[in-house]
């Protein structure tokens, strides 16, 4: 006989924690699913500082509070990666690398996932000059040339941090524009050690042992230039995995859970919370207001 | 077992003379998701009994990170004889991190 939770929840980032803390406190019984490790993106950023009532946080401890939160209230975290899920007569079934289990409702709060280049043979580049992670990575490329692939406020920030210790920082955009906040850009065009290279195409990745140089094509003029750099960070944003529930509810072409503020999805009693779903604001605050909505509409909907 | 701090002193003593396989955790304080992974690398070295595990701080062992050509952490590199066998980088669920270990 498989286990039966109230709500299975998928994904224990933002989103998903917040949703089990709010499911937990209204008396019901949560597993919250993940695949990796809790706390999503958040995780890779050395300071929060836009998180109403906290000044400032490492995104790893705001993690390690939700986590010890959703757990503490009875919720339970399962290290598993769910396969799919189908509805049944009254519920679900859901699938796991570790079983199946029973919900009476579920939450979708699968979060997004690092957007790659989508070069050729990217992945052999990890470990070798690509990061997608430059407060993890940026140390060890100290008084080297680096370049950042993006153009919004993640690829502005991890350029500034950059520029302070790498000898040279290169910033390849694919637009002539960028997208990030004009503070950011204002810091960035004031660093001596930082180049723009913008209205670009990425071609080629070179390198024998690790990453020596990267390969673009102007888009205007179709010329070739080669950027010699010992490290790529990139930032181009983030995508979506939902693909596996596809059979339960609609995905828009780019992927993410259609769902509007009400977290509602086109099949009764799953939700869509966080990153995963559409909308216009992806950020911690709208993840954790998005978790209660889900978790209160799934209670309700556990009601009716 | 219990883990153990590996720095360049001590790295031929821990890894190179090791008869059983080494497991080699390179992470750093200011990287999110190696403190993700330090508890599931904790697990692994309590439950497999034939491996030792160590750590190593990037920060303060340049020089370790250097030799192993990091350039990307969290980092896991299994050792046999002394000789790297297997790494992967970047965080990854526990089923990994004994896949790597048994490979």
């Amino acid at each position: 006989m498989s286990e039966t939770y109230d709500i299975v929840i998928v994904g224990a980032g933002t989103a998903g924690l917040s949703a089990a803390i709010y499911a937990a406190r209204s008396g019901k019984s949560v597993m919250v699913f993940e695949q990796m490790s809790y706390g999503g993106q958040i995780v890779n950023t050395p300071e929060v500082a836009n998180y109403p009532g906290i000044a400032s946080i490492s995104g790893f401890d705001f993690a390690q509070g939700l986590y010890d939160q959703a757990t503490g209230l009875g919720a339970k975290v399962g290290f598993e990666s769910v396969l799919s899920a189908h509805k049944k007569e009254d519920g679900f079934i859901v699938k796991t690398d570790g079983g199946e289990y029973e919900a009476g409702a579920l939450i979708l709060a699968t979060g997004a996932k690092n957007r790659p280049l989508g070069m050729e043979h990217e992945e052999e580049w990890v470990g070798a000059g690509v990061s997608y992670c430059a407060t993890c990575d940026g140390a060890f490329f100290k008084d080297r040339e680096v370049a950042v692939a993006g153009g919004g406020n993640t690829a502005l920030e991890d350029a500034i941090f950059l520029s302070e210790y790498c000898s040279r920082v290169y910033l390849i955009h694919r637009r002539n524009e960028l997208r990030g906040e004009k503070h950011l850009q204002d810091v960035l065009r004031g660093r001596e050690n930082v180049e723009f290279v913008l209205n670009v195409a990425m071609k080629e990745l070179r390198g024998r042992d690790g990453l020596e140089e990267v390969v673009v094509t102007d888009k205007e003029t179709g010329e070739d230039r080669v950027i010699p750099v010992a490290g790529l960070f990139v930032a181009i944003g983030q995508m979506p995995e939902n693909g596996r529930f596809a059979n339960l509810v609609n995905l828009d072409d780019k992927g993410y859970i259609v769902a509007g503020e009400d977290c509602r999805t086109a099949a009764g009693g799953v939700f869509a919370a966080g990153d995963c779903r559409t909308k216009e604001v992806r950020q911690l605050t709208t993840a954790a207001a998005d978790g209660a909505v889900a978790a209160l509409a799934a209670c309700a909907y556990l009601r009716e | 077992m219990a883990v153990v701090e590996v720095t360049s002193e001590n790295f031929d003593e821990v890894v190179g003379k090791s008869d059983v396989p080494v497991l080699l955790d390179f992470w750093a304080g200011w990287c999110g998701p190696c403190k993700m992974l330090s508890p599931i690398v904790d697990a692994v070295s309590e439950e497999e009994t034939g491996i030792r595990v160590g750590k190593v701080n990037v920060d303060g062992q340049e020089e370790l990170a250097a030799r192993f050509n990091i350039s990307s952490i969290p980092c896991l590199i299994l050792f046999k004889n002394g000789e790297e066998a297997g790494r992967s980088v970047g965080m990854i669920p526990k089923q990994k991190v004994l896949e790597l270990v048994r490979s």
